[in-house]
């Protein structure tokens, strides 16, 4: 199955990007395909390279980028959300791109399914 | 709604495919942002073309209340946007029911029509759509 993913929330305040990652993994794992993971409103904020967590915890933003460049998971970071919270070119994370909302649109139109992580 | 939101072309022919889309709004307009970043998923999702519902629930109700007044808390008035929907060709607005009489509100105090739905009607539209995203 194709499915498309969007994320809602920032990392470490809301557990929607954790989930939404262990989603994917999972989902990869039993073969099936995610087209694409959206990031949108606080969600944006997963893109940042400048997030530096503490040694001992997880670190979300590198993991994503991980996760993008072995399974070819396309991150799309929405444009207008991120340049309203200062995510532009210059901060973005390896394996983030940032792009339109229409990204969203387009794979809500071609997966089976599109799945929100967020309150 | 004059914020960029480009990047709307597509990667591959797609055209023709119109998937049911559910938008279900629900928060409050004012005092987070999910509202206003909604609308602007509509209106995108307009471009495309795709056969789009909206759906208030919960205090996503207050979304389409009249008379918001919001200079006092600094925040652009976006119910404008509401009235604007028809022009692209969004004509699907639904309220549940529940959701509008525990606020004390009715259909007399919102700003587009809309149908009224009750939460088994609700939950037979969302049975029916493609896509639902929640804000």
């Amino acid at each position: 199955m194709k499915f498309g993913i969007l994320i809602n929330e920032g990392p470490y305040n809301h557990q929607a990007s954790d989930s939404a990652y262990q989603f994917c993994k999972a989902a990869i794992e039993k073969g099936h395909e995610i087209d694409r993971v959206f990031f949108y409103h606080d969600g944006v904020n997963n893109a940042t390279k400048l997030t530096e967590p503490p040694q001992d915890d997880r670190n979300i933003v590198q993991r994503w980028g991980k996760l993008a460049e072995e399974h070819n998971v396309d991150l799309v970071v929405c444009v207008a959300a991120a340049l309203r919270r200062g995510i532009v070119e210059e901060n973005l994370a390896p394996g983030f791109r940032i792009s339109g909302l229409g990204q969203l649109v387009e794979s809500g139109i071609r997966s089976d399914r599109l799945v929100t992580f967020g309150d | 709604m004059s914020e960029s939101t480009g990047g709307i072309e597509m990667e591959e022919d797609m055209s023709g495919t119109v998937k049911k889309f559910a938008f279900i709004n629900r928060k409050a307009p004012y005092g987070t942002i999910y509202a206003l970043e909604s609308l602007e998923v509509v209106l995108i999702s307009a471009a495309f073309d795709q056969d789009v519902s909206l759906v208030f629930a919960d205090d996503g109700v207050y979304q389409l209340k009249k008379g918001q007044a919001t200079k006092a808390v600094g925040m652009k008035n976006f119910s404008p946007t509401y009235r604007a929907l028809e022009g692209y060709d969004i004509e699907k607005l639904y309220v549940e029911k529940e959701s509008m009489e525990a606020r004390g509100l009715t259909a007399d105090d919102l700003i587009v029509d809309v149908e009224v739905l009750d939460a088994a009607e609700m939950a037979a539209l969302l049975e029916e759509q493609d896509v639902v995203l929640s804000f």
